[in-house]
C-alpha cells in the first residue's frame, strides 16, 4: 500500500510519488454505454478514479413546475460512493458534493442544444466508484460521453483536467496525495472548437504567471482527453460493425 | 464546399464535417464556413446538404408519424397516452371510431389504461403536447400480437429504402409487422416460431443499423433459422 | 408508513406475453422455470476498499464494496465486533430510481442481505473484538445497484458474500488509547458462505431468478438464504400475494440446490 505521507511530492529527478512527470496525465481508459437501463452512459478510469457517468432524458419534467417553456433542464447529481474513499463516506449528500454537481451542471450547459427541448428535463448522474483527484474532472470527461451516447444534442464533447502546484513547480492531472498537500488546485473544464471554458475553479495560491501556464496545461490535456473521447464513442460502432460486416458477402450491382 | 469527413462513417458532436457552401441538414451545425456534426450518427451528403443520421436518440413527435402508445389515463373527455416522448399525449375521444357523446364508464371501456393503441399524430409544437388520432386504417388497440420496443433511432433502418427492409421481413416470416415512428413495433406471426424469428431480426436490425449487407444477412438468419425451415417445408404444396 | 405502491400504466399485452409464455414453461429469455441468468461475477475491483466484487446476473449489476474500519462496540455486544449493511438504489440504474434516502425497498434489500451474513455467522463478530467494551472492528457493506434488470436481492447477496471473502485487513494492535493498524493483508475471519434463492409466483408457476420484466407480472416473492450446510439462515416474502404449504415445500428443496451451485461460483469468483 502506498506510503499516506510521503516526505517529497517530487523526488530528485523531478519525478512524482507515481513516477510521472510534471506534465503528464494518468493512464486514462473510457467506454461508452456501460449501462443497459440508462437512455446514454459513460465510464472512465483515469489514475485510480473509477467513475460511472448516466443520462436519463429529455424526459417529461417530474415535478412539472421545474420545467422551463423553451428549453430543457438539466439537473445534475454528483455523488461519491461510501467505498470509494480512504476512509467510508456517509452515503447522504455531503456540501462538497452539492457544489460539484452544481459546477459540473453548469460545465454542460454551454454543449447542451437544450432549446431543442423545450420543457423536459435531462437528468445526469456521476457516481464515484473510486475516487483519487480529479474527480470531478474525470466526471465531466465521462457525463459528456453520456450526454453524446444518449443521442442528445450537443455542440461538442467536453473534456477537463486538472492542474496543481507540488513544491512550487505546475503539475498535471494531480493525484489526490498531490491535491491534500500540494499548494494549489485548478480544475478545468474546456471545449476545443469553441474555445470555451466551461468550469474554472481555483483553491490555493497561484501567481498571474503561474495561472497563465497553468491554464494553457489544463487546456492542451482536455484536447488529448477529446480526441480519446471522440475515439471511444466512435469505437462503440465500429465494433459492432466490424464483427457484423466480417460475414458479409460482396454486394452484387445488378 | 468540401466535405471533411468520410460519408456513412460514424461521426461525433463537434466534428467538422464539410467546409464552404453548404445547406445545413438535420442535427448539424455551422460555425461561419464550417460545419460540425451535434450528435453521434453516420454522415450523409445530399449534393449541397450535410446532415446527420443519429444513431441514438429519444423519439421527438413529428405531425403525421404513426405511433404505438400505451393508455395512461382516462379523462373526461378521452385518453392520456405514452408514447415513449418526453410530451404525454392526448388522444380525445371525438378522434376515435364509435358513436358521440361517451361517458367515462364508456371510455374505459373503449380503451382502458395499460391498452395499447396505434395512433397518428395530429398537432404537436414547442408550447402544447402532442395531440392524437385513433381514426383511420391500422389504427385503434391493439389486441394481440407481441408489442416489441426499439430505439427510435432506428425506425428507418427497419423500413428500409422505400420499405425494402420491412417488407422482406413480413414475407420471410410471415407476419404481419405494424411500425410506430416511435420504436413501438407489433408482431403477429401465424407461427409461434414465425413470430419469434421475426422477434430476433428486429433486435438485430437494431443492433446492426449502421453496418453494410444488413439485409442480406437478416435474410439468411431467417433462412437459417431450424424450424423455420419446416414451416417453409410445411407450407409448400 | 408504507403504502400500497403506486404501479406505473400495466403494459397489458407485454405482461401478457410473459405471463402466457410461463404458463406453458417457458419464459421469454428462453431460461426453465429453476434456472438462473448467466452469472459473472469479478473480485478486487475497487482498491481502495478492503474488498469489493461487482456481479453481472443477467443485466442486473450490483457492486458492493467492504469498509472496515475502528468503532465502538454496541452495549449489549461489548465482545463483537459490528455489521451494519446498507444499500443504495442509485437513480443511474433505473429510469425510476430517485435521489434521495433509502426507501423501503432498499431498506429491505440491505436488511435481508444482512440477516444471510448475522444468522449463519459467516463473519465470526467475536474475532473483530479489539477492546471489550470499548473498541471493536466495524465492517460496513455497502451495496450499490447500477443497473436493475431484477432480482437485486440474490444479485446483491452474492456479491456481498463475494467482497466479504475477498476482504483484506490489516493488524490491529492496541497501545494504550491508541489503535495501530499495520498493514497486513489477511482475510476476514469467514466461517459460512450463505446464498440467497429468490423466486416469484406467477399465477400457480414458481419461477426462479425473475427478471425485470417478470418482477413486474410476479404475484409475490419468496427469498430463501441457505449456509453452506443446507440449513436456511434467513426467509423473506414480499408482494401482494402468498405461498401455498406445497409451494412452500418445492421452493425449498430447489433453493438448497441453486445455493449450492451458486455458493460454488462465488467461491471460485473470490479464488477460495
Amino acid at each position: 500500500m502506498q506510503n499516506k505521507h510521503p516526505e517529497k511530492l517530487l523526488d530528485e529527478k523531478g519525478l512524482r510519488v507515481d513516477g510521472r512527470r510534471l506534465d503528464q496525465l494518468r493512464p486514462v481508459r473510457l467506454e461508452v454505454g456501460t449501462l443497459d437501463k440508462a437512455n446514454g452512459s459513460a465510464y472512465i478510469e483515469q489514475g485510480k478514479n473509477k467513475i460511472l457517468a448516466a443520462v436519463y432524458g429529455p424526459r417529461e419534467a417530474h415535478p412539472k413546475h421545474i420545467a422551463l417553456p423553451d428549453r430543457a433542464v438539466i439537473r445534475c447529481r454528483y455523488h461519491m460512493a461510501p467505498f470509494s474513499v480512504d476512509e467510508r463516506k456517509s452515503p447522504a449528500p455531503s456540501r462538497r458534493e452539492l457544489e460539484l454537481s452544481k459546477v459540473i451542471r453548469e460545465s454542460l450547459e454551454p454543449t447542451v442544444l437544450t432549446d431543442l427541448y423545450p420543457r423536459t428535463t435531462i437528468d445526469l448522474f456521476v457516481e464515484i466508484l473510486q475516487s483519487d483527484g480529479g474527480s470531478r474532472c474525470a466526471g465531466i470527461t465521462a457525463a459528456s460521453l453520456a450526454l453524446a451516447d444518449a443521442g442528445i444534442p450537443m455542440r461538442e464533447l467536453v473534456a477537463a483536467c486538472a492542474v496543481g502546484k507540488v513544491q512550487g513547480q505546475l503539475a498535471l492531472d494531480l493525484s489526490d496525495i498531490e491535491d491534500k498537500q500540494g499548494e494549489a488546485d485548478l480544475p478545468v473544464a474546456y471545449m476545443p472548437n469553441s474555445n470555451l471554458v466551461t468550469l474554472l475553479q481555483m483553491d490555493g495560491i497561484l501567481t498571474l504567471p503561474e495561472f497563465e501556464k497553468g491554464l494553457n496545461m489544463a487546456i492542451e490535456a482536455c484536447k488529448t482527453l477529446h480526441t480519446m473521447q471522440r475515439e471511444a464513442l466512435k469505437n462503440k460502432y465500429s465494433q459492432i460493425r466490424e464483427v457484423a460486416e466480417e460475414k458479409e458477402e460482396p454486394e452484387v450491382i445488378a | 464546399m468540401v466535405v471533411l469527413a468520410e460519408p456513412r462513417q460514424v461521426v461525433a458532436p463537434g466534428e467538422l464535417l464539410a467546409e464552404g457552401d453548404h445547406l445545413l441538414g438535420e442535427n448539424s451545425y455551422k460555425i461561419g464556413n464550417q460545419i460540425y456534426s451535434a450528435c453521434v450518427g453516420l454522415l450523409e451528403v445530399d449534393g449541397n446538404r450535410v446532415s446527420v443520421v443519429p444513431l441514438k436518440g429519444g423519439y421527438i413527435p413529428h405531425v403525421g408519424d404513426i405511433v404505438g402508445g400505451r393508455v395512461m389515463d382516462i379523462g373526461l373527455s378521452g385518453w392520456t397516452v405514452d408514447i415513449l416522448a418526453p410530451y404525454v399525449a392526448m388522444l380525445p375521444a371525438s378522434e376515435t371510431e364509435g358513436p358521440r357523446g361517451p361517458r367515462r364508464r364508456d371510455l374505459s371501456e373503449m380503451f382502458d389504461v395499460g391498452d395499447m393503441v396505434m395512433a397518428q399524430v395530429l398537432s404537436f409544437d414547442r408550447t402544447r403536447d402532442p395531440l392524437l388520432t385513433a381514426k383511420g386504417p391500422g389504427l385503434g388497440k391493439v389486441s394481440s400480437g407481441r408489442v416489441i420496443q426499439i430505439q427510435a433511432a432506428k425506425i428507418p433502418r427497419l423500413i428500409g429504402r422505400k420499405g425494402s427492409m420491412i417488407s422482406m421481413l413480413k414475407r420471410e416470416t410471415g407476419c404481419q409487422i405494424s411500425v410506430g415512428q416511435n420504436g413501438i413495433v407489433l408482431v403477429w406471426g401465424r407461427s409461434p416460431e414465425g413470430e419469434r424469428v421475426a422477434v430476433e431480426a428486429i433486435y438485430m436490425i437494431e443492433r446492426e443499423a449502421h453496418t453494410r449487407g444488413l439485409t442480406d444477412r437478416i435474410r439468411e438468419m431467417i433462412a437459417k433459422s431450424p424450424r423455420m425451415e419446416e414451416e417453409v417445408a410445411k407450407q409448400a404444396p | 408508513m408504507s403504502a400500497t405502491p403506486q404501479l406505473p400504466p400495466v403494459a397489458k399485452l407485454e405482461q401478457k406475453t410473459v405471463v402466457d409464455l410461463i404458463a406453458k414453461g417457458n419464459r421469454i429469455d428462453e431460461r426453465g422455470h429453476d434456472s438462473y441468468r448467466p452469472i459473472t461475477i469479478q473480485t478486487g475491483v475497487i482498491e481502495k476498499a478492503n474488498g469489493s466484487a461487482q456481479i453481472f446476473l443477467g443485466k442486473t449489476r450490483v457492486l458492493v464494496g467492504i469498509k472496515v474500519e475502528t468503532g465502538e462496540p454496541f452495549p449489549d455486544t461489548p465482545e463483537e465486533g459490528v455489521l451494519t449493511v446498507n444499500a443504495e438504489l442509485v437513480p443511474l440504474a433505473h429510469p425510476s430510481f430517485e435521489p434521495g434516502p433509502p426507501d423501503e425497498n432498499a431498506i429491505e434489500l440491505a436488511r435481508v442481505i444482512d440477516r444471510g451474513i448475522r444468522e449463519s455467522k459467516a463473519i465470526d463478530l467475536k474475532a473483530l473484538c479489539l477492546q471489550k467494551g470499548k473498541k471493536v472492528q466495524v465492517v460496513y457493506v455497502d451495496v450499490y445497484v447500477l443497473d436493475h434488470d431484477g432480482n437485486l436481492i440474490d444479485a446483491g447477496s452474492m456479491a456481498a458474500l463475494a467482497a466479504l471473502a475477498n476482504a483484506k485487513i490489516g493488524k490491529y494492535e492496541i497501545k494504550g488509547d491508541e489503535v495501530i493498524v499495520k498493514p497486513d493483508r489477511r482475510p476476514l475471519p469467514i466461517n459460512n458462505y450463505p446464498v440467497s434463492v429468490t423466486f416469484g409466483k406467477v399465477d400457480r408457476n414458481i419461477i426462479v431468478d425473475p427478471s425485470l420484466e417478470e418482477e413486474q407480472v410476479m404475484n409475490a416473492r419468496l427469498t430463501v438464504t441457505i449456509e453452506k450446510s443446507g440449513s436456511i439462515c434467513a426467509m423473506q416474502k414480499g408482494g401482494l400475494s402468498g405461498f401455498t404449504t406445497e409451494e412452500l415445500r418445492k421452493i425449498v428443496h430447489i433453493a438448497v440446490e441453486r445455493a449450492a451451485e451458486n455458493r460454488a461460483k462465488i467461491l471460485a469468483a473470490a479464488k477460495i
